[in-house]
């Protein structure tokens, strides 16, 4: 592959991120690693339903008690809108915008920073409360569910960043299309986990 | 190497034509954002204004569905041409962790 | 770069393999190592039949028992089977589909690595206070309990190797998927490509929850959390299905390549096209969805209910359609065939009645009543035993004569080679057979000792007899291996005469690029279609003669599995409350990040074998090819 081979919107294939033999197995392959991961998930979501709520005999902590919907639903909103302004990102890269890519998906790092500060405050929130990961049943599968989905914006955030300085200079061509485009499914499926967890950790918790 | 991309030139009509057609598939995009969005809301409404748990567990998760299907589908293009073996994994992948979420809220034991 | 294979000092060459991301020499780096961990394995296994060969036998203590009846399993599931067969499937479904490379072949050698290091660090638990004893299932309430740092070498060996496991799957599937050579539709792939793309299906959805449990366990034994712990409202349960949910397509995982491998000997050495090839590829999809419908049948006896308890008895007997497809399929294939009794062969005439006599008292233990009878029996024993070694076991040592001449371009002896098969084979017999027998009469697993007046002494000691007759027959396995590699006689293209695969096209071992040119696959079989037409250029090509990409090697992968490797030992004596453990801790992931970003950030474009040099390697190949043809007529006189 010729890294300096120069492409303008009119030379620019339709599918960058299949154009190549590599960019085909890369896209593959990742979407295979994104069904491994709704099992990994599955497998997480599970034990907390299985352990919600469970402790030793007098945990004061319950779902119903603890989470607070207006934090949950800002943080819902801006990852929701982060996966919107990626899809803009992709928008672009399609039609060969290099600049206006890199400014949308610094729009998506910021909104995905935002989260995670969020989400930071929140576990910060609980710890404070008394509601520690080695308190209950509950409190570690609740950590370890929402904590894997945050290590995953953390993932997908450094991915974003290292995309964008690598590539700053050097603009798009075929090798790092399917980077881009990868990142950006990557960063989807955290949010379609995050429907989820806003489903039936906070809401289902919520109710009780 | 054999397998590169073949080098595309095409005319001034068809860029333009290819261009109006994902500024069309971008609008497509807003709007599924949108219903995203309303969904969301009504979730969140239907949790606030304290309706019966009954009620509200199964709408709030068949929310939850549609909003996966739209992400899938529109935003990580799992409807486009090329996609049936990604599909057939997810799919693959979905039913392994229904199976794995029904063990454990039915017959995991006490 | 250039592909002639000068002779490379030893250091030289350890430095290639560190860094090779050839997937034939990822082969033989999973069967030197799976090799090597199938021998530890054995050695274990020896241990507990010496242990039990008379009653009240003092060889070994309780808690070694234990010891060495848990790394028995685990080693020879994890790190020597599922490894091994790994060797084939890189070796063999590449070019097998003509592919001229794996879909990743820097997440190949990654794989490997990460598989190699987990092994290590788990076996590393002989050494460093005590090795895990919680059974290889390690149920949660043993595990939690168990003292010292063995089921934490467990943990992390197999979090680590699992990983590796689980890269090696999606890149068959990618390679599957992508890479199949012009002509070559799904429906005309060989038997054993098709098993090795629904064992890494089951692989990629089935390791997840295992990597989950086990991350559990981490987070319960090392950093304070509560999954298992029933006092602070977790579940043990939770541990049994998720280990089951992983551990039953886990035996699928390793039976169908060993499927795979035994279609490909019937055909070659019945010299037919396989019998219901259609029906053999649906019977391997069916059996692959069934092995997540499954899982409970190990865990009757848990109190699941009685309704969980009928569906998952139905369920499982339903597997036994598919499998009784295949073995009709195989019957078929040898009947009227021109069978040839080569190794290969006789392995897998002799893989037909002992896996069915394995699949039959798995159908008896579907029965949940009766499962309640034998649970934890050796009647249970016997039955694993039988499809394991009787199956997976069987289509190993077969595929390595089958294969051997492929990967390292000798032929192993034929004689040595059947008088590996008939030791091991009595012996197997006579090791396994009587435990039905041990099982019925109530003697419990996984008890290190047995009392003289219980009645199962001599039972016991003609198992213990069988077991020594299947050491024999390895030894000899490794005798002839030695004895092969210092002859050092090369063969062919088609060392077996009757290859009908594309394997068999290309020169033994393959140049590194596989395929000059890519093959053009014109029917089910492809290289026995151009055979029968009399092609004498060996196949049809879909190309011409142009320059090969090829990835550049990289050492990586290594570092990025030593990295882990640290870090696990960080983990682990983090608890401990050593001042060090947390920064190798730290460290150890900084090195395996930092060493991805180093991978994500450096350009890694590959180089290219240019069209003069595949000219002169192909030449050469020309030349060694006649001057083989010579030697076989001189040595023929």
């Amino acid at each position: 592959m010729d890294l300096n081979k120069r492409y303008t919107p009119q030379t620019w294939p339709d599918h960058p991120e299949t154009a190549t033999l590599e960019g085909k197995n890369k896209f593959v392959g990742f979407w295979l690693l994104l069904a491994a991961e709704t099992v990994t998930f599955a497998s997480l979501f599970a034990t907390y339903l299985a352990l919600k709520d469970k402790g030793p005999s007098g945990m004061e902590f319950s779902a119903s008690g603890l989470f607070e919907l207006p934090l949950v639903f800002a943080m819902t909103m801006i990852l929701l809108t982060s996966s919107l302004t990626s899809v803009y990102a992709m928008y672009h890269m399609k039609n060969h915008n290099f600049k206006a890519m890199q400014a949308w998906l610094g729009i998506t790092v910021l909104l995905g920073l935002a989260f995670l500060g969020l989400e930071i405050y929140e576990f910060n929130h609980y710890v404070h409360l008394g509601f520690g990961f080695t308190n209950s049943a509950f409190s570690s599968a609740f950590y370890v569910l929402v904590g894997t989905h945050g290590a995953h914006v953390v993932f997908g955030l450094s991915w974003f960043i290292a995309l964008m300085l690598r590539n700053a200079k050097r603009g798009l061509n075929m090798y790092n299309a399917p980077k881009f485009y990868l990142a950006a499914l990557y960063w989807h499926f955290i949010d379609v986990v995050w429907v989820f967890i806003f489903t039936v950790v906070y809401l289902m918790g919520v109710i009780g | 190497m054999a397998h590169d991309t073949h080098d595309i030139h095409r005319s001034r009509t068809e860029f333009e034509f290819i261009k109006k057609k994902r500024a069309t598939e971008m609008r497509g995009q807003l709007t599924s954002f949108a219903m995203m969005i309303f969904l969301t809301l009504i979730a969140f409404t239907l949790v606030a204004a304290d309706f019966s748990n009954y009620l509200i567990v199964p709408i709030i998760l068949l929310l939850a569905a549609i909003q996966v299907v739209l992400q899938l589908y529109n935003f990580m293009h799992m409807s486009n041409k090329g996609h049936g073996m990604m599909a057939f994994f997810m799919f693959s992948g979905i039913f392994v962790a229904f199976t794995i979420v029904l063990t454990m809220v039915t017959i995991v034991w006490w | 770069m250039s592909s002639n294979s000068q002779k490379k000092g030893f250091g030289a060459t350890i430095w290639d393999y560190l860094t090779t991301v050839d997937h034939k020499k990822i082969a033989i780096l999973y069967l030197i190592s799976g090799g090597f961990f199938f021998l530890v394995g054995g050695v274990e296994a020896m241990m507990i039949r010496i242990q039990l060969m008379k009653a009240g036998n003092d060889f070994l203590s309780a808690g070694t028992y234990n010891e060495v009846l848990t790394m028995h399993g685990t080693t020879m599931i994890f790190l020597a089977a599922m490894p091994i067969l790994l060797a084939f499937m890189n070796a063999v479904s590449p070019l097998q589909i003509g592919a001229r490379d794996v879909a990743f072949p820097f997440l190949n050698s990654l794989g490997f690595w990460l598989f190699f290091f987990g092994g290590i660090f788990l076996n590393l638990s002989w050494f460093l206070g005590g090795a895990p004893d919680a059974g290889w299932t390690n149920y949660a309430s043993l595990a939690l309990a168990s003292e010292g740092h063995g089921i934490d070498f467990y943990s992390l060996g197999l979090t680590i190797s699992g990983f590796g496991t689980l890269i090696a799957g999606i890149n068959f599937l990618v390679t599957i998927i992508n890479m199949r050579a012009p002509g070559m539709t799904y429906m005309r792939m060989p038997l054993f490509t098709w098993t090795t793309f629904v064992a890494s299906a089951l692989i990629l959805l089935a390791f997840p929850p295992l990597t989950v449990g086990i991350f559990f366990m981490v987070f319960d034994r090392l950093f304070g959390a509560n999954f298992f712990d029933v006092t602070m409202g977790g579940n043990t349960i939770i541990w049994e299905h998720f280990f089951w949910i992983f551990g039953h397509p886990e035996v699928y995982i390793l039976i169908l390549p060993a499927f795979g491998i035994f279609s490909e000997i019937f055909a070659i050495f019945s010299r037919k096209r396989l019998f219901g090839y259609t029906a053999l590829v649906f019977a391997t999809i069916l059996i692959g969805f069934y092995g997540f419908m499954v899982w409970a049948h190990h865990m009757f006896t848990v109190g699941l209910g009685p309704t969980a308890n009928a569906v998952f008895a139905l369920a499982t007997m339903i597997i036994a359609v598919p499998t009784g497809i295949k073995i009709f399929n195989w019957l078929l294939t040898i009947w009227g065939g021109n069978i040839s009794f080569t190794v290969p062969m006789i392995y897998a005439v002799a893989f037909i009645p002992s896996f069915v006599a394995g699949g039959v008292t798995g159908v008896m233990q579907a029965i949940a009543p009766l499962d309640y009878q034998l649970h934890d029996s050796y009647f249970i024993v016997a039955h694993f035993h039988y499809v394991i070694v009787g199956g997976v076991v069987l289509a190993i040592l077969a595929g390595t004569h089958l294969y051997w001449p492929k990967m390292f371009g000798t032929m192993l002896s034929e004689k040595l080679g059947k008088w590996t098969f008939w030791f091991f084979f009595i012996g197997f017999h006579l090791t396994f057979f009587i435990q039905h027998f041990l099982g019925l009469m109530g003697m419990p697993r996984r008890v290190y000792t047995f009392g003289a007046d219980q009645g199962w002494d001599l039972f016991n000691a003609i198992s213990s007899a069988g077991a020594l007759l299947m050491a024999i027959g390895i030894l000899i396995l490794l005798v002839n291996v030695v004895m092969t590699v210092m002859k050092g006689e090369r063969v062919g293209n088609d060392p077996w005469g009757d290859g009908r695969t594309l394997e068999w096209a290309i020169p033994s071992p393959p140049p590194f690029y596989n395929f000059a040119q890519t093959p053009l696959v014109r029917g089910l079989d492809p290289y026995w279609i151009e055979k029968m037409e009399g092609n004498k250029e060996g196949m049809v090509y879909a190309e011409p003669l142009g320059d090969i990409h090829m990835p550049n090697g990289s050492f990586i992968p290594f570092v990025i599995s030593l990295g882990m490797f640290i870090a696990a030992f960080g983990a682990m004596y983090h608890t401990d409350g050593h001042a060090w453990a947390l920064p190798v801790l730290i460290g150890g992931l900084a090195i395996t990040f930092g060493s991805m970003l180093v991978r994500s950030l450096k350009d890694d474009l590959g180089f290219h074998v240019t069209k003069e040099e595949l000219i002169a390697d192909n030449e050469r190949i020309q030349r060694e090819a006649r001057a083989l043809e010579g030697g076989k007529k001189g040595g023929l006189k």
